[in-house]
């Protein structure tokens, strides 16, 4: 048996023409996973598919304000508000325009990052805790502004609005929760790609930058204000699409759906996933949101949130980088250990 | 002679081997019927989530006697966190997965909507659910729902009506709380009003709101005689103490849901709550009236036993009381054909059913195209210390 050192250097002189690179298995896992994704359209079925089709709209959500709290260090309080106004989006498209459920996300995406950017602009001169409390104070404002008579020939006022969702045509196959699955997860996949894409360049770099000294990233010449807005414009965009899929999921949305909790649901999934883990954090915080208060209901009825808020300090305790980063270190151990 | 007994008897076993097969619907066995009951148990609402507690344990109580039919009664109560998302989730958990026979007692308007089309696309009972919203009552559309309190909006003409009779001069101030419960109650109300310009002043108020003092200033401005007032529990409380601190000196009416003399009018005051009118369909278990009512005494001792988390302030822990007994009933009648058609077909076919804890001369009638189980109300008017009905029970629909 060769020691690990000579191994790289045995693979060269055996294979002189193909050396997998950690990048390649790399691309391999993802395409493995997207493959699973995909897969799962026909071996779960009806409830299972529902939760699948929820924790990834979460997970959506999840990954853009991963970008913005792990990448960019900014605290946002608020997200649910625009996972609301997608959702509304969403609801609205169906509803008044008749549009087919699978291109309202895009939509919702346009609305929501228009609403980002108005919101954005003087949000973002605030930082840190001032960020915080602004958008807190716009999901605590969400569900009376839904409520209101104003907006509610649109938005159904109090009674909500139901999604009229037709299932993919005959010959697909597919029955309405495997229609409504397989738009989630291509549109999941569309944004773990572009997510992995941004946070590994350029704007990634000048996120990082931005959050660890944005007076040496100033210097270095990156545009602060613009690597901000790009960060909050982005975790926008896809909180609305997330909120698009979850009321696509749900057929159903009413201002009782968008509470301030869920804001600090989206908080809690991205920091109990992992900061700064773009795929598999969001992917383990929004099944954590989703599953674990129906296990905690087991254990506990209507303590369910006491035991769900012990786990999230457990978690927080026991590894600050969340789910994605336990993952890491019992890699790392395994590794490890085999190794020597 | 001995051929025709086989016959006979094969014929009777194939005959009932079909029954069987034909007579369960999932969730329903030979010794035991599944039901589910989606209650916030955490959040903002979870005081209401004591209805599933009430489920629960009213159908211990009946299993402790034997069950149905020699059936356990299995009892799944979920929670939703008065989130409608959440309920779909249950709803479906319930339904594909515990696979139960039907939904009863769910609480909750906007909550309920969110799994309407499901439920009724599945063909699962969504039965006496606890919500008093108008819409429910729709056999046509939505033949697999059905509510059990009275409408608001039936409640809402009744005060219209009386006012359209005994006070047509009056300017009314109305104070809603700014959901569709509130709504519900404010249109009917004013849809039946013959003057709609009786209405000088409408103020609304958010459930997340602290206190209601500056709306209550407004109403008294408006130059308002009588308050009409649509609150929940807690503000309603505020409303009437407020109203008698700026020294308002108005004709009120109070919505039944916030009619509890323990939980609202104690902590108004009493002397401010004097003279003020609501409707009430329930025996109120705190009322001395009812000290010796064999339903209010069977009510105390299921809350001994069985019901510890149930209060006498809160009217829903008394409907649901009201609402299960009801369930027992029909799943009784359903006797060995539990199948969920059967089990709807029971429930819209109640004539005047005796359930507990509802008023004399208030029943519970259903039929093919009315689901509406109580449509029966009096008025009452709080004078000296106590509810006093008055005026004959009136009939809504």
């Amino acid at each position: 048996m060769t020691t690990g050192l000579n191994e790289p250097a045995n693979r060269v002189h055996e294979m002189p023409d193909f050396r997998p690179s950690a990048r390649f298995w790399a691309r391999l896992g993802y395409g493995a996973a997207a493959i699973l994704f995909l897969a799962a359209t026909g071996t779960l079925q009806g409830y299972e598919l529902f939760l699948a089709s929820s924790i990834l709209s979460y997970a959506i959500a999840a990954m853009g304000l991963n970008v913005l709290m792990g990448y960019n260090g900014q605290i946002s309080l608020g997200h649910g508000a625009f996972f609301a106004i997608g959702a509304y989006s969403a609801a609205i498209c169906i509803d008044q325009f008749g549009m087919s459920f699978a291109f309202t996300p895009i939509v919702a995406g346009i609305v929501g990052m228009a609403a980002g950017w108005i919101i954005g602009k003087p949000a973002l001169r605030l930082e840190g805790v001032y960020l915080a409390l602004a958008t807190f104070g716009l999901a605590i404002a969400t569900p009376t502004i839904l409520r209101s008579d104003l907006f509610a020939q649109w938005t159904g006022g109090v009674q909500g609005l139901f999604l009229l969702i037709n299932p993919a045509p005959k010959w697909t196959g597919l029955d309405l929760d495997q229609s409504i699955y397989l738009t989630v997860v291509v549109y999941f996949l569309a944004f773990a790609y572009v997510t992995l894409r941004l946070v590994r360049g350029l704007n990634g770099y000048a996120w990082l930058a931005t959050r660890d000294n944005p007076i040496a990233a100033r210097a270095m010449g990156f545009d602060v204000t613009k690597a901000k807005t790009r960060a909050f414009v982005y975790s926008v965009l896809a909180c609305s699409v997330g909120g698009a899929l979850q009321a696509v999921a749900v057929q159903f949305v009413a201002p009782d759906s968008f509470p301030f909790f869920l804001s600090i649901s989206l908080f809690t999934a991205v920091v109990v996933g992992g900061l700064c883990s773009p795929l598999l954090g969001p992917i383990l915080g929004s099944a954590f949101i989703v599953l674990v208060p129906n296990v905690t209901e087991e254990v506990w009825q209507g303590g369910s949130w006491a035991v769900y808020g012990a786990v999230v300090i457990l978690v927080m305790a026991i590894q600050p980088k969340g789910l994605a980063g336990m993952f890491a270190w019992l890699k790392f151990k395994v590794a490890g250990q085999s190794g020597s | 002679m001995l051929k025709t007994t086989i016959a006979t008897v094969l014929g009777g076993l194939l005959a009932s081997g079909a029954a069987m097969a034909d007579n369960y619907d999932e969730g329903a066995t030979d010794d035991e019927i599944k039901f589910g009951v989606i209650v916030p148990l955490s959040g903002p609402a979870s005081a209401y989530g004591s209805v599933g507690h009430c489920f629960e344990g009213y159908f211990n109580a009946v299993n402790d006697k034997g069950g149905i039919n020699g059936r356990t009664i299995n009892v799944l109560v979920q929670d939703d966190g008065y989130n409608p998302a959440k309920t779909l989730e249950q709803a479906r958990r319930l339904v594909e997965r515990e696979g139960v026979l039907f939904l009863a007692g769910d609480l909750g308007t906007p909550t309920n909507s969110a799994i309407h089309r499901y439920m009724n696309q599945r063909e699962v009972p969504q039965l006496f659910i606890t919500t008093g919203a108008s819409k429910w009552d729709d056999p046509e559309n939505y033949p697999w729902t059905m509510p059990y309190l009275p409408s608001y909006a039936a409640e809402a003409r009744i005060y219209a009506k009386h006012i359209n009779e005994a006070i047509p001069d009056a300017k009314i101030g109305i104070l809603y709380q700014n959901d569709d419960f509130g709504r519900d109650y404010k249109d009917a109300f004013i849809d039946q009003l013959e003057d709609k310009g009786m209405v000088v002043s409408e103020v609304s108020y958010d459930v997340t709101g602290a206190t209601i003092d500056s709306q209550m200033s407004t109403l008294k401005d408006s130059g308002a005689t009588v308050f009409f007032n649509i609150a929940s529990p807690k503000f309603a409380a505020q409303a009437i103490r407020r109203a008698g601190e700026i020294g308002w000196d108005v004709t009120q009416f109070l919505v039944s849901v916030s009619n509890a003399k323990s939980a609202v009018l104690d902590p108004a005051g009493l002397e401010n709550a004097e003279g003020i009118i609501s409707t009430q369909y329930l025996k109120a278990p705190s009322d001395p009236a009812y000290a010796n009512d064999p339903d209010v005494k069977a009510w105390h001792e299921f809350k001994a036993n069985y019901f510890e988390k149930g209060s006498e302030g809160n009217w829903w822990d008394w409907a649901c009381y009201s609402s299960a007994f009801t369930l027992e009933h029909v799943l009784n009648e359903a006797g060995d054909n539990l199948t969920r058609e059967n089990i709807m077909a029971i429930a819209s076919n109640l004539d005047g059913f005796e359930a507990p804890m509802l008023l004399p001369g208030i029943s519970v009638n259903t039929s093919a195209d009315d689901f509406s189980p109580i449509e029966a109300m009096s008025l009452m008017k709080f004078e000296d210390g106590n509810w006093t009905l008055f005026g004959d029970v009136i009939a809504v629909d």
